[in-house]
């Protein structure tokens, strides 16, 4: 399928800090691609660039295969991580004014409803809780049909109920065949929504790909976990690859249902067994050696 | 609506070959109209800095004539003629010993009479004497409250039994110093209001991500200064005109000429002032920088524009100075048009100045602007 956005060798150096170096990505049309990575990884800054908001010291920035132009504004829509907005006025003329920026906009009412601002149409934004003001964000953001939406940590801040409108949100603009780009450093989120990932670090993408796949390739097995005593077998009789971590032991499988299978014929007590299938986090902790979080 | 003004600020990578020529060269009237309704709603619901651009000069006006019905300045100044140039030659002048050597007199050259009294009239100078007259005659504005205290040190200074001076009223209708100061209160508003309102109020947005959020919009640099422009003239112009109204009930303001002529100074000094602000807040996301930087623009602005007193009798480089800045000369036109009944025709050359570097300073703070940096 046609990329709606391809990046070529994409550099931003600040004084002597590189903050981007030579990145290269494609994004298709209609599907939600994440830069994951932890703080300072670099990923908004790529965003930011990619939006126009800040000038690459290199690279080149496709849109529909060509250099972005004065169009590119009206068919993107952006929520981003740090902003702020006109203070003394209510969610409603904020929306309405953005509204108003912009050619084509989209039906208020529809905005309102599914960005769940209905009741917060005349309360003015410097009275808006964190996750109110994210939603309405969220709502500027999709105020003029954008066919390609920017979100950079959209959940940071949010709980878990929120959270899981946002995302469900996302999927909703999925279904209609919009294009999602986003940042996160939340790898449940990414896993969640994301159809295609670069996982950035330091400046740098260091692996890219759908999520079942980066886990495939850099940690493809899965971990039984059992407490030593559980085990009355020699343990160099499994079949599998062990490793023992205090009074655990942790057993590696392709394939947790074989697997299983294959530790109650030896007559092993699965009582107190506990199973971790790898993710994203896995993946990050397997090429850079940290967590996400560090 | 869409007008092509120049080319403004967009959005980055180059246009293709095969792109329609729009919205780069274009200026939207819908978005600056949309940016200056935003502006000016947020403004009127600031309850805060709404009600002190009101208050702040009316206190001013009524703190000033409760003083200057009391208290005394530590200078006066004296306007001597005949004198030549910038020359004064008291040695050879009928006036008393203790008065050419008080402390508190500055002596200001005056070419006639005729001269010296316009002067008095517009509370250039406070007294005003002829250095060769027998009978010692001086004149005085009787609304001037310096005015009086200087004629008694000059009344005090002849010994006892000496003739007594002759005095002099000048003639028509007279100035008031609450009609002097009244313009100059409300420039000096307007210019705290102009330099404050659009120079740190953008430097704000822009620390806090507000430019960042309208950057992802097709709104271009131009618009938004502009837009930003008039909301702030459209406040002054309000702010103005009821501050004028409450001190004209109050105090009963003359003004001879035109009140459209005034509003019109006052619309093209703002306009300015304005301009200024966008360069000063054209880049940089340090308030207390910019802070530092408007105080070290207004405050000169405020003491060498005649905003308090006139600069009669100062030295000629403070004169020069004064006239490179604005608010000098929307004061000069704002008071011929007030005490002397000023035509468009008296004044154009102020007008215009102001109107020029309007245009100016509009185009430097476009070019030099940055939504982010």
């Amino acid at each position: 399928m046609q990329p709606i956005l391809e990046v070529k060798n994409l550099r931003k150096c600040f004084s002597a800090l590189q903050a981007v170096q030579d990145i290269s990505f494609r994004v298709t049309t209609g599907t939600c691609f994440g830069l994951l990575g932890p703080n300072g990884a670099g990923k908004t800054t790529t965003l930011e660039i990619i939006e126009d908001i800040i000038e690459p010291t290199s690279g080149e920035i496709l849109y529909k295969g060509h250099p972005r132009s004065s169009s590119f504004r009206e068919e993107i829509g952006i929520q981003f991580q740090h902003t702020s907005l006109l203070n003394f006025l209510t969610v409603e003329e904020t929306l309405r004014t953005f509204a108003k920026l912009f050619r084509e906009p989209a039906d208020l009412e529809e905005i309102i409803v599914r960005c769940d601002l209905t009741g917060l149409r005349k309360q003015r934004n410097n009275r808006l809780s964190g996750g109110q003001t994210q939603r309405l964000m969220l709502a500027l953001a999709l105020i003029n049909r954008p066919h390609l939406i920017f979100l950079d940590e959209p959940s940071t801040g949010l709980d878990p109920q929120s959270r899981r409108n946002l995302w469900n949100i996302v999927k909703g603009l999925k279904d209609e065949g919009k294009t999602l780009i986003l940042t996160t450093h939340s790898m449940e989120e990414a896993q969640h929504l994301c159809d295609e990932i670069a996982i950035m670090d330091q400046g740098t993408i260091i692996a890219k790909g759908s999520p079942d796949e980066l886990i495939r390739a850099h940690c493809g097995l899965i971990s039984i976990i059992l407490p030593r005593s559980a085990c009355k077998v020699d343990l160099k009789t499994l079949p599998f690859a062990i490793q023992q971590q205090g009074d655990e032991l942790i057993i590696l499988t392709p394939e947790i249902h074989a697997g299983l299978k294959k530790l109650m014929d030896l007559g092993i007590d699965l009582q107190d067994v506990s199973i971790h299938s790898p993710n994203l986090e896995d993946v990050f902790l397997h090429l850079t050696g940290k967590r996400l979080r560090e | 609506m869409y007008f092509s003004i120049s080319p403004a600020k967009g959005c980055g990578n180059d246009v293709p070959a095969d792109e329609p020529f729009h919205n780069d060269y274009i200026m939207n009237l819908k978005r600056i109209w949309t940016i200056f309704q935003a502006r000016n709603a947020e403004f009127f619901r600031d309850r805060a800095a709404f009600g002190w651009n009101f208050a702040f000069p009316f206190l001013i006006i009524v703190g000033f004539g409760l003083i200057f019905n009391g208290r005394e300045f530590k200078q006066f100044k004296v306007g001597v003629f005949p004198s030549t140039e910038q020359i004064i030659h008291l040695a050879d002048s009928t006036l008393p010993q203790a008065f050419q050597q008080d402390r508190h007199i500055i002596f200001v050259p005056i070419a006639d009479r005729s001269d010296g009294e316009k002067k008095l009239n517009h509370h250039k100078i406070d007294l005003l004497v002829d250095a060769h007259s027998s009978t010692h005659a001086y004149w005085i504005n009787d609304s001037s409250p310096n005015g009086s205290i200087a004629e008694r040190i000059f009344l005090a200074s002849f010994m006892a039994g000496h003739q007594i001076p002759e005095k002099g009223i000048i003639h028509g209708l007279q100035i008031r110093y609450i009609d002097w100061l009244l313009p100059g209160i409300v420039a000096m508003n307007m210019m705290f209001s102009a330099l404050w309102g659009v120079g740190y109020v953008i430097v704000r947005y822009r620390k806090n991500g507000t430019l960042k959020r309208l950057k992802a919009t097709p709104l271009t640099a131009l618009e938004y200064l502009t837009a930003q422009m008039f909301s702030r003239i459209f406040l002054l112009m309000f702010t103005i005109c009821i501050v004028w109204l409450g001190a004209d009930l109050i105090f009963h303001i003359q003004v001879r000429g035109s009140y459209i002529l005034l509003l019109l100074i006052f619309f093209l000094g703002g306009l300015n002032l304005c301009a200024i602000g966008l360069i000063l807040a054209a880049r940089g996301t340090s308030e207390e920088f910019t802070s530092g930087i408007l105080n070290f623009i207004s405050w000169p602005m405020m003491f060498l524009s005649e905003v308090w007193f006139s600069l009669e009798g100062s030295s000629p480089w403070v004169q020069t100075l004064s006239r490179f800045f604005p608010l000098t000369h929307v004061l000069k036109a704002a008071r011929s048009v007030m005490s002397d009944g000023a035509t468009f025709a008296d004044i154009r050359w102020e007008c215009g100045l102001l109107l020029v570097s309007t245009l100016i300073c509009l185009s430097i703070a476009a070019l030099l602007f940055s939504w982010n940096e």
